[in-house]
């Protein structure tokens, strides 16, 4: 009974705020309305039995994506009232788009009902071992199956990370640096001077 | 699966992947001012790897005992016979590059460690027995690349070619991806033995999708018509060693891969991708050629040379049988010394100044100023267009006639026909370098190293290469042996 209850509570709210995302006028709002449905779908995809789905959902979809996408938003100073300026322009456009994509999803799901499609079988190392959950089982692919495979994407994002260094970084001569040691280094009697200047005189430091 | 036998298999890999982390943390404290010091090691550290690979083709290696961590590596006479020659080709152009790049002051410490990850990807490419590793080694390769190509940048062509690369290269990647997934998706497992087992009874529609797509993904990655328009354009855009690099290294890369695709993954299904490679080599063999014709700028003109030969190449795998590859593999060698030889020459050719020259009329004459430069550039220009007595020739013979005993006869004669176009625009270089009034630009020096390179490979392409060519032949035939006996 919990289950069912939790399941429509995540689904609609998971289908509400992705209806709000596209309804609300404000660009920000949009994103946070889609970080509450990308925490519903994670949600769901615990009652599915997919944790290690839900933690990637929650970790990359929430904490990085949707994230980043608020920083573009909030940078990017794009006038989305005049992007929706040309609604009724459009719309025949937009309609013939939403007609087609109808029109596909009726094929495809014509089609699936047909069983037309033959997929392979997966060779048994798919399945999940007895008595693990799945986040431990992928972990012990990883580290072991995979280990090798593993390692080399590490070295991918080394290399990606030295390239993004080697092409943004630079030395700027016109701008100065902070010496924090010489800055510490640096004492009262180095820095102030007490004179005593003529009348009508500049002061010589 | 015993850890200790796959760790061995693969300490190539290892070599250089550590030997990339030490240089990484020796840049990091050392600064620009090392990058000499790293460029030596780095060298030093791809000859090692070399040594490393080289028992394995001399001895033949083939079968289940060269399978490492449950098949997605091999480590056969095949991926030896690969990783030697991308990792040479990188040594060399590590030799030659601190010159070009001291000029502008932009030689930096990275691009060692670059170079080394680019061939580690490079070598996971060709040694793939698995869609994961196929797909971690291009992407390794491809990441390094997009940076090499931008590397000087703040040379507008340099930064034009890096970003006209990385956005296209993602593309190709996308597809490449896709096919993948279609591929598993219809087949059940990644693994190149197990798909060609759960394909052997015929292709099903989305099976061949999936084929297509990866092949389009492959092509782009070896700049073989449709796919090649990003070539010339990163080709003359990027630094002249990177370019160097790309065509040398990244293309014994991507024909590698391509082998091992074609010939593991869907070995029992060639009569489906037959006609795919037939159409892909004679376009570019056709595109190569006539493209080539109106070019003005050197680089972008071996650009053309490169989608000419991967063309040429290709035909030797729509044999698809062992003495294809082979052909293939001959090719692919003398391929490599002519581009080496090819675009060392052009890194020679420097004004007063020191500065490149890559304007092609700018050569007028260099026969009377520089006699020794013009002599290897008229070399390479032979030995491309496949005049007999060179090396080139031997290549484009071995790739045709396996295309003929394998009942190929239409491709090779339009094949053929299509190089003799190709042998005008390489021998319009030769008649400017000899025969037009001299307009003495090139007056720059080079240093020994360039000197050593060039002679090196002008020895190879030439007519003394034939004396190779029967130890040469027996490589090329262990390592084609290897691929087919992978599964």
């Amino acid at each position: 009974m919990i289950h069912v209850i939790a399941f429509y509570l995540f689904a609609v709210m998971t289908v509400a705020s992705g209806a709000i995302t596209i309804l609300s006028r404000n660009p920000v709002h949009s994103v946070l309305w889609l970080i509450l449905a990308f925490f519903n779908a994670a949600g769901l995809m615990v009652l599915v039995g997919a944790e290690f789905i839900a933690m990637l959902l929650v970790i990359v979809y929430v904490g990085a994506v949707a994230v980043l996408f608020l920083f573009v938003v909030m940078m990017l100073d794009i006038d989305f009232a005049e992007l929706r300026a040309g609604f009724v322009r459009y719309f025949p456009f937009g309609a013939l788009v939403a007609i087609v994509l109808l029109a596909e999803m009726v094929l495809g799901i014509g089609a699936y009902k047909a069983g037309a499609i033959v997929l392979g079988t997966p060779d048994g190392t798919a399945a999940t071992p007895a008595g693990t959950s799945n986040i431990q089982a992928i972990g012990t692919l990883l580290y072991s199956r995979y280990l090798f495979l593993f390692e080399a994407a590490g070295v991918i994002l080394l290399v990606a990370m030295i390239g993004a260094i080697v092409l943004t970084h630079r030395q700027r001569s016109d701008t100065r640096g902070q010496n924090i040691s010489k800055q510490n280094q640096r004492r009262p009697q180095d820095a102030t001077f007490n004179v005593k200047p003529e009348i009508g005189q500049g002061v010589q430091i | 699966m015993d850890w200790s036998h796959s760790l061995r298999l693969i300490a190539p890999e290892e070599t250089l992947s550590i030997a990339g982390l030490i240089l990484l943390l020796i840049a990091a404290w050392g600064g620009d001012k090392a990058s000499r010091l790293i460029s030596i090691l780095a060298v030093a550290a791809l000859i090692g790897a070399t040594a490393l690979v080289a028992p394995a083709l001399c001895s033949g290696a083939m079968g289940p005992d060269t399978s490492a961590f449950f098949g997605q590596i091999h480590a056969d006479a095949f991926s030896s016979f690969g990783k030697i020659l991308i990792y040479l080709s990188a040594a060399a152009t590590l030799v030659v590059a601190p010159t070009f790049f001291d000029r502008f002051g932009a030689m930096r410490a990275e691009f060692p460690i670059l170079v080394l990850f680019a061939a580690l990807g490079s070598g996971l490419m060709v040694s793939a027995g698995d869609l994961v590793a196929l797909y971690i080694g291009l992407e390794m390769n491809s990441l390094a690349a997009y940076v090499l190509a931008a590397f000087v940048r703040t040379d507008g062509r340099s930064a034009e070619a890096g970003l006209k690369y990385f956005v296209l290269g993602a593309l190709a990647s996308g597809i490449l991806l896709f096919g993948m997934s279609l591929t598993y998706g219809f087949s059940g497992t990644t693994s190149f033995e197990g798909i060609n087992a759960a394909l052997s009874g015929g292709l099903s529609h989305g099976a061949l999708f999936g084929v297509v797509f990866m092949l389009a993904g492959l092509a782009f990655k070896m700049s073989a018509v449709p796919f090649h328009m990003w070539t010339p354009d990163v080709y003359e855009g990027a630094p002249t060693p990177v370019t160097k690099f790309f065509a040398t290294s990244g293309k014994v890369a991507a024909v590698g891969l391509t082998m091992r695709v074609m010939l593991e993954a869907f070995a029992d299904q060639a009569d489906a991708w037959r006609q795919i490679i037939v159409f892909i080599a004679l376009a570019s063999i056709v595109v190569g050629a006539l493209g080539a014709i109106g070019q003005k700028n050197i680089k972008r003109l071996m650009a053309y040379s490169s989608i000419n030969n991967v063309g040429f190449i290709l035909v030797g795998l729509a044999a698809a049988n062992v003495q294809g590859a082979s052909a293939m593999l001959f090719y692919l060698v003398i391929y490599v010394a002519m581009t080496v030889a090819g675009f060392v020459t052009v890194l020679m050719l420097k004004d007063e100044a020191g500065n490149p020259v890559e304007d092609i009329a700018s050569f007028a004459g260099l026969s009377r100023t520089r006699p020794g430069l013009a002599l290897g550039l008229g070399l390479v220009m032979f030995s491309l267009a496949g005049i007999p007595p060179l090396f080139g020739f031997w290549g484009k013979f071995l790739v045709f006639r396996a295309a003929v005993d394998a009942g190929m006869m239409p491709l090779a004669a339009i094949g053929f026909a299509a190089s003799v176009i190709g042998a005008f625009y390489y021998l319009k270089i030769v008649k400017v370098v000899y025969f037009d009034e001299p307009v003495d630009v090139i007056k720059g020096e080079s240093d020994i190293w360039h000197k050593a390179i060039l002679v090196v490979t002008c020895l190879f392409i030439s007519p003394l290469g034939y004396l190779l060519s029967g130890w040469l032949q027996g490589l090329t035939d262990t390592a084609a042996a290897a691929l087919f006996h992978a599964l």
